[in-house]
């Protein structure tokens, strides 16, 4: 910083000194070339990325607004699709419905098992069977989710009709489940089929972070008396909550947008049925893949609604887990 | 949180009497196929600081690491001879692992306290691991840091994060915290090397404060450490390519003043290590 001196003509590099700083001085530093270089080049990646956020959003935007002038604010609550008919009548409170609970229902799934899968690999496998698990793991999150949706639509969903008939018939009228049918279309079904797909690179992601959980803590749980189980639950999930949050999340990114499993899966009912395991319902990324064969110009415009209102909610979600994961007790681990 | 008063008489019934009797007998360990350790018998008797001295890699951190079955937890390590804990043995199948370290506690090089935890919580963590309840939790906490000689200085904010302490501090909540358990035996790996003169000393007399109630073992690299909290002394020694021996034991006073082996008097006179 530069100052005047006292006589008001002099220029030093060293700042004046106060009686006393009141506030604090600015900091100023001198970066070398190189520095200056990689400070600019890993900034231009992530603004790149923004870049292309901001500019997916405006696409959406852009393309979702006849539709939304159409609609209003209908676009939010109506149940049914039928932007090209005679009068439009369209909206996503069906294909939103659709999306939450089967993603839901792949998350209640996917969590636990991952979370297992991660703990037993880590702490509980022996080392001989620990690499080829590891591997095992992460050569599922490589198989492509089709395989995964034509071996739910033949084998597991068709495998699972007489349990899923059996909880309909003891649990009807006071569960949100009823009426299951023989093809087993139904909301709870899909998100099963997703929760396979998302428990593999979900287990890869939290069993990466739960090894990195510090050793010396570990044993320090263990030299009190404590069980392998007492270790996990003081030190390693405490220790791997943000990579839990941050690996159910990616999962959680799948199921929303799973488009494959659900289109195949799914008997199409733009319906809201609570009860999950009934025939019938659809999610947005399955809707936008159905109607997106037959649409007119304003149907065009109202499935890039529908894209547009998953973009914010997946948006808003992350968000949201963001907010989670930063929520630390003061002064623990920085 | 409020604590109360404690009086002495239930503090002081709380602490075991006198601690355990551990006794190393022909103790050899292996990390693979290489033998670090070779036949080792030490006693540690109750009432009594042991101190286990020499230079790196002779493996007395490794020996101090079986006497609560902690050295087991490296996958390729393996061990013969046995270690008894008032004669049991404790890798024989009648003490349970778990019991086995809890009565032979642990401190380490680095203190370790559970970060996510409030300094209670981690005085208190030994009592969710291990499964007991205690009738007053606030007192066994109070009576824990009172022992480890921290109390007057976390008393006002025990439900601060125990990350927040300073490294003497947080040694001392360790020390805290595995006295909770009321172990019979306290393994210290080399407890001051990361702490300042200051922390080192309030550790040192925290060692002599506790050394009536519970049998201490401690490694240290300092030979005024040793001297000063030690009544008995066990020198390891490794030749280059052989596993580490203990060359000479006895009360801390003779092996200082004078060692029979002239590698013990090289090394406590400084000349190598």
């Amino acid at each position: 910083m530069r100052t005047t001196g006292p006589e008001g003509s002099v220029t030093s590099d060293v700042p004046e000194a106060g009686p006393r700083a009141e506030e604090p001085r600015k900091l100023e530093a001198r970066l070398t070339d190189a520095d200056r270089f990689y400070r600019a080049f890993v900034a231009a990646g992530a603004g790149t990325t923004l870049v292309l956020i901001t500019l997916i959003g405006l696409f959406l935007l852009n393309g979702a607004w006849p539709a939304l002038k159409t609609s209003g604010l209908s676009f939010l609550t109506t149940l049914t699709w039928g932007p090209d008919g005679e009068p439009p009548k369209f909206g996503v409170a069906a294909m939103m419905f659709g999306t939450f609970v089967s993603a839901a229902v792949a998350m209640l799934i996917t969590v636990p098992i991952a979370v297992c899968t991660a703990l037993f690999i880590n702490e509980y496998a022996p080392r001989a069977v620990r690499r080829s698990l590891t591997s095992l793991v992460d050569l599922m999150a490589a198989i492509p989710s089709l395989i995964f949706a034509i071996w739910g639509l033949f084998f597991l969903v068709p495998l699972l009709a007489p349990l899923e008939d059996w909880a309909v018939a003891q649990f009807h009228g006071w569960l949100p489940l009823a009426e299951a049918s023989a093809t087993g279309g139904s909301l709870f079904n899909a998100g099963l089929i997703i929760a396979c797909m998302a428990i593999p690179i979900t287990t890869s992601i939290i069993r990466e972070v739960l090894a990195q959980a510090p050793r010396h803590e570990c044993e320090g749980a263990l030299a009190l008396g404590g069980t392998r189980w007492g270790m996990i639950s003081s030190v390693i999930l405490p220790f791997g909550r943000s990579g839990i949050v941050g690996g159910s999340m990616l999962g959680l990114g799948r199921a929303l947008g799973e488009t494959l499993a659900a289109t195949l899966i799914l008997s199409i009912a733009f319906e809201i049925k609570p009860r999950i395991l009934e025939n019938g319902g659809i999610t947005v990324a399955s809707g936008i893949a159905i109607e997106f064969r037959d649409a007119q110009e304003l149907g065009l415009s109202a499935l890039m609604a529908a894209g547009l209102a998953l973009f914010l909610v997946t948006f808003a979600i992350n968000l949201l887990a963001a907010l989670v994961v930063n929520r630390k007790p003061a002064g623990a681990r920085a | 949180m409020t604590v109360p008063e404690v009086d002495q008489s239930a503090a002081a019934e709380a602490a075991p009497a006198v601690g355990g009797v551990l006794e190393g007998v022909q103790v050899s360990c292996w990390f693979g196929a290489r033998k670090v350790l070779e036949g080792v018998d030490i006693k540690m008797d109750a009432g009594v600081v042991t101190a286990l001295i020499g230079p790196s890699g002779c493996g007395k951190s490794t020996f101090l690491r079986t006497l609560n079955r902690m050295h087991e937890l490296v996958p390729i390590a393996t061990l013969a001879g046995s270690v008894l804990l008032d004669g049991h043995d404790i890798y024989g199948a009648g003490l349970r692992l778990t019991e086995v370290r809890r009565r032979i506690g642990m401190v380490f090089q680095k203190p370790n306290p559970f970060p996510a935890m409030t300094i209670a919580d981690n005085v208190a963590a030994g009592l969710r691991l291990t499964g007991r309840k205690v009738r007053d939790r606030d007192e066994l906490i109070e009576t824990s840091l009172r022992r480890a000689g921290l109390w007057n200085e976390v008393r006002n904010r025990l439900g601060a994060p125990a990350g927040g302490l300073s490294g003497g501090q947080q040694q001392r909540l360790c020390i805290a915290r595995s006295l909770a358990v009321s172990p019979d035996v306290l393994l210290m790996d080399e407890p001051c090397s990361a702490l300042d003169p200051t922390s080192t000393r309030r550790i040192e007399e925290t060692i002599l404060e506790l050394k009536d109630q519970v049998t201490i073992v401690i490694v240290t690299h300092n030979m005024q450490q040793a001297q000063r909290v030690s009544q008995h002394c066990a020198f390891f020694l490794a030749a280059e390519d052989e596993p580490g021996r203990v060359v000479e034991q006895g009360p801390t006073e003779q092996i200082f003043s004078d060692p029979h082996d002239p590698r013990t008097a090289d090394y406590v006179n400084g000349r190598f290590g």
